[in-house]
């Protein structure tokens, strides 16, 4: 339950630092890089593949599932992050 | 009971920490096997990169590049596996792919070249490495190999490749039936669906995994490391008795009707 009160009560800078360190992981790109407006694709060099690992890497973390309409919909760091807050929000 | 100590095996499909491959790979290190690792190579190197540190706690003493498209590839895999093995014992197969647009919307206007490449990649590369396999198993050996239940029944969005699977399964039964009389035995694991890389792939995969934990008699999806489980099984002298068989590792889903 702990777990579950921190997502929820999450700030949106905390859920971007959140989303920076994965993206720097799995992506392997220098943390800097990580800015909002980062497209996956074209700023940080993401292919399809990183995408999918991506996602699925953000779902694990914050407890949430993002379908494949919504994860298209995704491209850039800032997007990413908008999306998770409205979901843990609306999970609240 | 449980002992895989002093076999040689070689696991293919292994992509990231989700993978169901590694999940075998981890079970198949703990009974005790010597684990070689087959990763698909990229122009990059990041896949040779992500597997190579995946798999660095199994000490794998075999680490190759294996596009099953790749004849070359494939002679050079196996001519490793003879100079530094001299033989295997186990073989998991666990390969498969598909255009994603084929993956979903309507199964009848699936491209040709779709089609083939799915079946090239998922069903024929079975057929293919157990060939080459077949020469190295010399003291018997058991190979493993993952289907799905849209193989045999209708799974929304599967489409080609339930009709992949379908093929694998049937090639399970002729490889089975061939191989038998050098002691080397071919079964498949069929799963219930798990959010994997590859699965990822298949429109509705999520709407799937909710429907199994509503029905399946465990109410629940299964881990791969119980999939790797049930490869530990087939490839041990506890199965010594079982080959041409496809497991459901599925939670029961499988029995029902609705």
């Amino acid at each position: 339950m702990q777990l579950l009160e921190d997502v929820i009560f999450m700030s949106e800078a905390e859920i971007f630092e959140k989303v920076k360190k994965i993206v720097t992981e799995q992506l392997s790109v220098e943390a800097e890089k990580v800015t909002p407006p980062a497209n996956f694709a074209n700023d940080l060099g993401a292919d399809s593949l990183d995408t999918v690992e991506l996602v699925m890497a953000l779902e694990e973390e914050f407890d949430i599932e993002i379908p494949d309409e919504a994860a298209e919909q995704i491209t850039t760091v800032q997007q990413a992050v908008d999306y998770i807050s409205n979901k843990v929000t609306a999970s609240a | 009971m449980l002992d895989l100590t002093g076999k040689n095996a070689l696991v293919t499909g292994i992509a990231n920490n989700r993978s169901i491959a590694w999940g075998i790979a981890q079970q198949l290190h703990k009974a005790g096997a010597n684990i070689g690792v087959s990763y698909l190579p990229d122009d990059k190197g990041k896949m040779e990169k992500k597997v190579a540190e995946l798999v660095e706690p199994l000490n794998p003493s075999l680490f190759v590049p294996c596009d099953v498209q790749n004849e070359a590839q494939i002679e050079s895999t196996f001519a490793a596996i003879q100079e530094k093995w001299s033989k295997l014992d186990i073989l998991i197969h666990c390969l498969a792919f598909a255009n994603k647009e084929d993956l979903s919307g309507e199964f009848s206007h699936t491209s040709r070249s779709g089609f083939a490449k799915a079946l090239e990649i998922s069903t024929y590369s079975l057929i293919q490495l157990s060939g080459a396999a077949k020469p190295l198993m010399t003291e018997g050996g058991s190979i493993v190999t993952l289907t799905y239940l849209g193989g045999d029944r209708v799974v929304p969005n599967y489409n080609v490749m339930g009709i992949a699977k379908a093929g694998l399964e049937m090639s399970v039964r002729y490889l089975a039936s061939e191989l038998g009389s050098q002691n080397v035995r071919v079964n498949a694991i069929s799963a219930g669906p798990i959010r994997t890389l590859a699965s990822s792939a298949v429109g509705g995969i999520l709407d799937m995994i909710h429907h199994v934990e509503e029905v399946a008699p465990l109410r629940r999806t299964v881990t791969q490391t119980e999939v790797g489980n049930a490869a530990a099984f087939l490839c041990s002298d506890l199965a010594s008795g079982i080959t041409g068989q496809i497991l459901y590792v599925d939670a029961g889903y499988q029995i029902m009707g609705m």
